[in-house]
C-alpha cells in the first residue's frame, strides 16, 4: 500500500485535475495505473516523457498524469508525437488513444506511423464503442452489437487492432486487458522499452455505454468477460480453432527488428552535409 | 548561385526564396505532403535541411504535416508546411489547435483557382477569407502575401518573426505567378536577416505558468523536454494550461489571445506605398496583383494621372490605418483580385469616404497591368 501510495504521489497532478472524469469501474485508470508502474520501472525521469493523447474518454488521461503532456486534436495525438520525435529524439514519446480516435479518425495516422517506425509507443485503449459522445458504433464495435447510433445492431465489421498493427509493420505489437493488470504492466514496460514503434492494445470495458446496450453487466462482470475471453497468444496456435472461436489473443504478437528511422535519418544528415560541403567552391 | 561576400545576387522562383527565407530565419522543421504548386518547397527542403542538422519529413496527408509542425514547434523547433487549396482545408482542424495552444509556426499555401480540385497550376487569390477564418470559433492568426520572389525571402523572415513573437501561426499567402517565376535579387547573408526567437521562462519550473498574462500578452514558452513539464490542450484551459469552464478563466484567454495582436498592430501593419504621393486614385493590391498594379501605376503617370499604389503585405490584421489614409485622400480606389472581391469587402469596411471599384478576375488568368491601367482612367 505504501508503495503504490508513493507512485501516486510521483506520477499524477494534484491541484485541480481531480476529480477526474472517467465513470466509476472504468478501465481508463486501470491503465493509468499500469503506465505509471511501467514508467517507474523504467528509471525514466517525468522530464523526458511526453504523454500526448487524442480525444475522448482515453484523451483525458494526459491531463492527470504529470508529464510533459499534450491533448492534441481527435485522432491527431500521432502527428503531434511525430514532430516532437524528430525535433526532440532524446525524449521518450507515449501516445495514448481511443479505438475511435486511433482507427477511426486517426486511422490513417496510426497505419503509417506503424510503417514509418519512428521509436514511440501506442496505447489503444480499445471499449468497442464512442463512450463520451455517447456511445455510438466505432470500427471497433462488434458486427450485431447496439450502439446509440446502431439501435438495430451493428452492420459494420469491426477491425483487429492489434492486427491491423502487425500488417501496417510496427516493431512491437501487443495485446492486454484491464483485467490482466500484471500482465499489462509487462507489456506497457516491454513496449515503451522498444526500439521502434510499438503498440499497445488493451481491450477494456465500457459498461456505461457499450455493457448497458448489450446487456453484458457491471464492470465486474464485463471484466469477467475479458478473463474468460481472452487467450495467450503463445498457446494459440496450439489450440483447436473451434476452442478459440470468437475469443481474442493476449500478450506479445510481434517483436520485430526494423531500422529505426531517426538513426536512418542520421545517415540522410551526414550524407547532405558532404553533398553540401562539397558543392561549395 | 555565385557571388561573395555577405549579400549575393542569385536566381530563384518564389518557392525556393520562401525556402531560402524559412532556413535564414531559423527553420529546422519542415513536414509536408506533395501538392501543386507548393511542391518544390517540400523537395527543395528534402534537399537543405539535413545539411543543416534539420528534419524533413513528407507525412501522409496535410493534417499530419501541420501535426508534426506544432508538436518540433512544441519541442522547440522553429517549423513550416507548404501546401495550396486543398491542403489548406486538411489544415485547418489542427491550424485551429495552434491559434488556441498559441504554437509559432509557419504555413504557406500557394493559391490554386477555385474550390475543391479546382485549377491547380493557375494563379489565383481565392484563399484570403480562408487564411483568415478557415479554422472554427474566434481566434487570432496573422496573414501575409508575397509578390515577388525577393518578397518570398523577406516575408518569410518576417513569418517566422512574427510567428516567434506573438506566439501565433502565420499564414503565406504566395499564388502559382510568385512561386514559379524566377528573378534574380540579393540573398542576404545570414549576419544580414534578422531573427527573432520565441520568449522562455526565466523563472523556475515550479514557478511556471505556460499561459500567465503579461504586459504584451505572449507568455513565456518552455520548450518539451526542457523541465518545465506543463499541459498542451485545444480545450479552453486556465493560465496553467489545464481545461476550464470558468467564465472569468475563459474570457481572459480568449480576450488576452486577441489583445496580443491587437497590441503589436502597428508592427505587423506591413504595407507598402508607390507613387502614393498627391494620388487622387489609387489601387490597393496585394500578391502578383501587386506587380501588374505598380506597372499600371507607371504607365497612369506618364498620362498625367495622379495614380498611386497602396500594396498590402500584411492581410489580416487587416491594415486599416494605413488603408483609411488612403481612402481619405483618394477620389476612387480600385482594388483589383484574382478572386470574386475578398479583400475589397475589408477595405468597404474601413471606411465609404471614397469610391471603391472591384476589378475580379477568376478565370486562372493573371490580371495584366494593362487592365488596371484601364481602370486608372487611362
Amino acid at each position: 500500500m505504501e508503495r503504490i501510495e508513493q507512485l501516486r504521489h510521483t506520477y499524477l497532478r494534484h491541484d485541480k485535475k481531480f476529480p477526474h472524469v472517467w465513470c466509476p469501474g472504468c478501465g481508463n485508470g486501470i491503465v493509468l495505473g499500469s503506465l505509471i508502474r511501467a514508467i517507474d520501472r523504467l528509471g525514466l525521469t517525468q522530464d523526458e516523457i511526453v504523454l500526448a493523447s487524442g480525444i475522448g474518454c482515453a484523451g483525458r488521461m494526459s491531463v492527470y498524469a504529470d508529464f510533459n503532456t499534450l491533448h492534441a486534436t481527435h485522432g491527431r495525438a500521432l502527428t503531434f508525437a511525430t514532430g516532437i520525435k524528430l525535433a526532440r529524439p532524446e525524449l521518450t514519446l507515449i501516445a495514448v488513444m481511443g479505438d475511435g480516435d486511433a482507427t477511426g479518425i486517426g486511422g490513417n495516422h496510426f497505419i503509417h506511423a506503424a510503417r514509418r517506425n519512428l521509436n514511440m509507443t501506442a496505447i489503444i485503449i480499445n471499449n468497442q464503442i464512442y463512450g463520451m459522445t455517447g456511445g455510438q458504433y466505432s470500427p471497433t464495435t462488434p458486427y450485431g452489437a447496439h450502439a446509440a447510433t446502431a439501435v438495430f445492431g451493428n452492420l459494420e465489421h469491426a477491425f483487429s487492432i492489434a492486427e491491423l498493427a502487425v500488417t501496417a509493420g510496427a516493431s512491437f505489437v501487443a495485446r492486454g486487458t484491464v483485467y490482466h493488470v500484471p500482465e499489462l504492466d509487462r507489456l506497457l514496460e516491454k513496449g515503451i522499452a522498444k526500439n521502434g514503434f510499438s503498440v499497445i492494445e488493451i481491450l477494456s470495458n465500457c459498461h456505461t455505454q457499450f455493457g448497458r446496450r448489450n446487456q453484458m453487466g457491471d464492470p465486474v462482470t464485463m471484466m469477467r468477460w475479458l478473463k474468460e475471453h481472452a487467450v495467450p497468444a503463445v498457446k494459440a496456435g496450439d489450440l483447436a480453432p473451434e476452442s478459440i472461436e470468437g475469443k481474442f489473443t493476449i500478450g506479445v504478437l510481434v517483436d520485430r527488428e526494423k531500422p529505426d528511422y531517426l538513426k536512418e535519418y542520421e545517415r540522410v544528415r551526414a550524407e547532405a552535409r558532404q553533398k553540401a560541403a562539397e558543392a561549395k567552391p | 548561385m555565385s557571388g561573395t561576400g555577405a549579400g549575393r545576387r542569385v536566381l530563384l522562383q518564389g518557392n525556393e526564396a520562401i525556402v531560402e527565407g524559412a532556413l535564414a530565419a531559423g527553420c529546422r522543421l519542415f513536414a509536408g505532403y506533395p501538392i501543386t504548386p507548393a511542391s518544390e518547397i517540400s523537395e527543395l527542403m528534402s534537399l537543405r535541411l539535413p545539411a543543416v542538422a534539420g528534419t524533413f519529413i513528407q507525412m501522409e496527408d496535410e493534417i499530419a504535416s501541420i501535426g508534426a509542425v506544432i508538436g518540433a514547434s512544441l519541442a522547440g523547433v522553429k517549423s513550416l508546411t507548404a501546401t495550396s487549396g486543398p491542403g489548406f482545408s486538411l489544415m485547418q482542424e489542427n491550424l485551429g489547435f495552434a491559434c488556441m495552444a498559441e504554437v509559432p509556426c509557419v504555413i504557406v499555401n500557394v493559391m490554386r483557382g477555385g474550390a475543391s480540385t479546382g485549377l491547380p497550376t493557375s494563379p489565383a487569390q481565392g484563399d484570403v477569407m480562408q487564411a483568415r477564418w478557415g479554422t472554427h470559433g474566434d481566434h487570432p492568426i496573422i496573414v501575409l502575401a508575397v509578390s515577388s520572389v525577393a518578397d518570398s525571402f523577406e516575408i518569410t523572415v518576417h513569418a517566422f518573426n512574427l510567428a516567434e513573437k506573438y506566439r501565433v501561426p502565420v499564414i503565406i499567402l504566395s499564388d502559382e505567378v510568385v512561386a514559379h517565376t524566377r528573378e534574380t535579387f540579393v540573398l542576404p547573408g545570414p549576419d544580414q536577416v534578422e531573427v527573432v526567437d520565441r520568449m522562455r521562462p526565466s523563472v523556475p519550473p515550479q514557478w511556471y505558468k505556460p499561459y500567465a498574462d503579461n504586459s504584451r500578452g505572449v507568455p513565456a514558452m518552455a520548450a518539451m523536454g526542457d523541465g518545465y513539464r506543463h499541459h498542451v490542450t485545444g480545450l479552453i484551459h486556465d493560465e496553467s494550461g489545464f481545461p476550464t469552464q470558468r467564465g472569468d478563466e475563459i474570457n481572459a484567454l480568449v480576450r488576452r489571445q486577441f489583445r496580443k495582436i491587437t497590441n503589436g498592430f502597428f508592427e505587423i501593419q506591413m504595407t507598402r506605398s508607390f507613387m502614393m504621393e498627391g494620388a487622387q486614385v489609387a489601387v490597393i493590391a496585394y500578391g502578383s496583383v501587386a506587380r501588374s498594379a505598380k506597372r499600371a501605376v507607371r504607365m497612369a503617370r506618364e498620362q498625367g494621372i495622379d495614380a498611386g499604389l497602396l500594396q498590402l503585405v500584411t492581410l489580416f490584421p487587416f491594415p486599416r490605418k494605413d488603408v483609411d489614409q488612403v481612402l481619405r485622400q483618394c477620389k476612387a480606389v480600385i482594388v483589383p483580385e484574382m478572386n470574386m472581391g475578398q479583400i475589397s469587402r475589408e477595405v468597404k469596411r474601413v471606411n465609404r469616404r471614397c469610391r471603391i471599384i472591384t476589378y475580379n478576375r477568376v478565370d486562372g488568368q493573371l490580371i495584366t497591368p494593362e487592365e488596371i491601367f484601364e481602370e486608372l482612367g487611362g
